[in-house]
């Protein structure tokens, strides 16, 4: 069969998600044990938005201050933390696929996410608070990549290899020292933290990790959607993307770089949370073809929509919360395997 | 545009592989470049394109050198095409023949309308513009082979640079293949190819580089080169060239007649 399948228009495709992303906010915000009706958080929003600019409350109040705390400090942030990381893991997951030419390339593999969890775990055994928390994870998480980066270039034959292989290498080291700190954790109250870290949640959400990872999440996608045609003619291989007139070896460092941020800033707000990045550039590779200038739109949209619905049964399946990385683990493994299976693309 | 490299010498570790290779390809000129395996016909073309640093020498396109340009300047003076080969994922013909425009959009930009136009032209120049929403993966080595050059003409650049494109071929694609670049060099397109076939070099290219042990062994005509003695040297095995049609065409065959 000479045919590609027919790619669906780009503009239909975002409008579709641009809605399922409006409906999953919407039913995401009325979600929870406590209830709020979509009414009464509209009100709580407009209000709060009137009384700051000086206007008074433009609407009755039908809510209690408890549903007030509780939207605007806990339920709010968590739903726009969650498309947040959704989107930019997914996104990092594409660009990483497309720079190391290699399908089943994904966030965690140039030591990102496990440099995150030494960080996050040196902060729990140190008893440094919450706020040390996300600092220390983000700042191992780009001091590993760095390392990584570092010794990949030295390896000797392709550079693409070479750093998937450094990548494993520096990653492995990486993870026996947060090995070693669950061995000295105290195992009464810092273990079981380090390991619900670890497992990855985006429970107990506050509006400062949402500005403290808005920052690098912006740096690290406005470059990567600028630059996202490249990305195609770097997945041809070094030569012949020169021969095009782009220095691959420049470009390949800058969408690592920009990739690493947004991955950095995802797991040291949300702890290790898997699959995302693989899945869901596939999932967008299936609806409109693989050139990065149509890929990088969607997934950003898929990620955001998917991981703001898994959170939410994430937090309403059960009274006690189910840590998000178990649950896309149990969506995404059977989905990948569906995906590049008999009725998948082949890889 | 014509094409002059100068004593071009290239070493890897202290292995030298050219040892001072100079010729020069004029606007239109089909050129062949013929030498046994490991001879640097690939090296030569990395040098040329800017992927290697020649140790000594240079190329100079139009009386300017160009390991003074920019890649991207470089980009639109050389266009390179490799062999029809299989990349990661599955780009529609069209998006491939559209990465060869890369070099003329801006840096944070993607091709547009105009690109797209001048994809589709390059397509209909080579009669394959049906394929055009085909996926590459899907489509014959020898429609490969024409996407490729299409990318090539994409990129409009005046300098052709092939890497044997007819050695994964069968016998009607080489065919068509190598009519379609003979009918780019009447149309001003200058093309240096690599070749492993003589007799396709004799019948198509207007000169013959004979590489031998890094430097060159013969430039020039191919009814003045393609001789028994040049291509036994060559080779390094007994080989007698016979004419047909009028000198049009020649051939070799192995000289032993011990079967």
């Amino acid at each position: 069969m000479k045919k590609i399948r027919k790619t669906r228009r780009l503009g239909s495709v975002m409008a579709v998600l641009t809605a399922a992303l409006i409906v999953s906010l919407l039913v995401s915000v009325v979600l929870g044990r406590y209830p709020i009706s979509i009414f009464q958080s509209f009100g709580i929003l407009l209000n709060g938005l009137s009384s700051k600019l000086g206007l008074g409350e433009l609407l009755p109040v039908t809510w209690t201050g408890t549903q007030t705390s509780l939207l605007l400090n806990h339920r709010l942030p968590r739903i726009i933390l969650a498309c947040m990381v959704g989107c930019c893991l997914s996104t990092a997951g594409a660009a990483y696929q497309g720079v190391f030419q290699n399908p089943m390339a994904a966030p965690d593999i140039l030591g990102a996410s496990s440099g995150a969890a030494f960080g996050a775990a040196l902060a729990i055994l140190l008893h440094l608070g919450s706020t040390m928390i996300v600092v220390l994870s983000f700042s191992c998480s780009i001091l590993t990549v760095l390392l990584v980066i570092y010794t990949g270039e030295r390896l000797r034959g392709k550079k693409a290899v070479g750093l998937i292989l450094a990548g494993i290498m520096i990653g492995s080291l990486v993870s026996s020292g947060t090995s070693f700190i669950k061995l000295v954790a105290d195992p009464e109250n810092d273990l079981p933290a380090i390991t619900y870290w670890l497992m990855g949640s985006l429970n107990g959400t506050k509006p400062s990790d949402v500005l403290f990872a808005l920052i690098p999440m912006t740096l690290g996608t406005v470059p990567l959607l600028l630059l996202r045609w490249r990305i195609n003619v770097l997945t041809l291989g070094d030569d012949e993307c020169r021969t095009m007139g782009v220095n691959a070896k420049r470009l390949r460092i800058a969408v690592i770089l920009f990739a690493t941020l947004i991955t950095a800033a995802s797991v040291s707000v949300s702890g290790m949370i898997g699959w995302i990045g693989l899945v869901i550039p596939h999932f967008a590779r299936r609806l409109v073809g693989n050139n990065y200038k149509k890929l990088l739109p969607v997934t950003m949209l898929f990620g955001a929509v998917f991981l703001l619905l898994v959170d939410d049964v994430s937090r309403n399946l059960f009274s006690t919360e189910i840590p998000i990385g178990i649950l896309t683990s149990i969506i995404g493994v059977p989905f990948f395997l569906y995906l590049i299976s008999g009725e998948g693309e082949k890889l | 545009m014509s094409l002059c490299a100068e004593n071009l010498h290239y070493s890897y570790g202290d292995r030298p592989v050219l040892k001072g290779v100079s010729f020069t390809a004029e606007a239109g000129e089909f050129l062949s470049v013929l030498g046994p395996n490991g001879v640097g016909k690939s090296t030569l073309f990395r040098c040329i394109l800017g992927l290697l640093t020649p140790t000594q020498g240079r190329t100079v396109i139009d009386g300017k050198d160009t390991s003074q340009m920019h890649p991207e300047e470089l980009a639109r003076r050389i266009a390179y095409i490799p062999q029809s080969h299989s990349p990661v994922f599955n780009y529609s013909v069209e998006d491939m023949v559209l990465m060869g425009t890369t070099s003329r959009v801006g840096r944070f930009a993607a091709p547009g309308k105009a690109q797209q136009a001048q994809a589709m032209d390059a397509l209909e120049r080579l009669g394959i513009a049906d394929l055009a929403s085909c996926g590459y993966q899907s489509i014959s080595g020898g429609e490969r082979q024409m996407v490729l050059i299409a990318r090539a003409l994409a990129q409009q650049t005046q300098i052709l640079i092939m890497d044997e494109p007819s050695s994964s071929l069968d016998f009607g694609n080489r065919i068509r293949v190598m009519q379609t670049v003979k009918k780019l060099t009447g149309e001003g397109y200058t093309v240096i190819q690599s070749t492993h076939d003589p007799d396709q070099a004799f019948y198509y290219s207007d000169r013959i580089l004979a590489l031998q042990d890094g430097k060159v062994l013969a430039w020039g005509h191919p009814k003045e080169l393609l001789c028994n003695s040049l291509i036994s040297a060559l080779y390094g095995t007994e080989v007698e060239v016979y004419s047909l049609r009028d000198d049009s065409v020649r051939i070799c065959v192995p000289a032993d007649q011990h079967r």
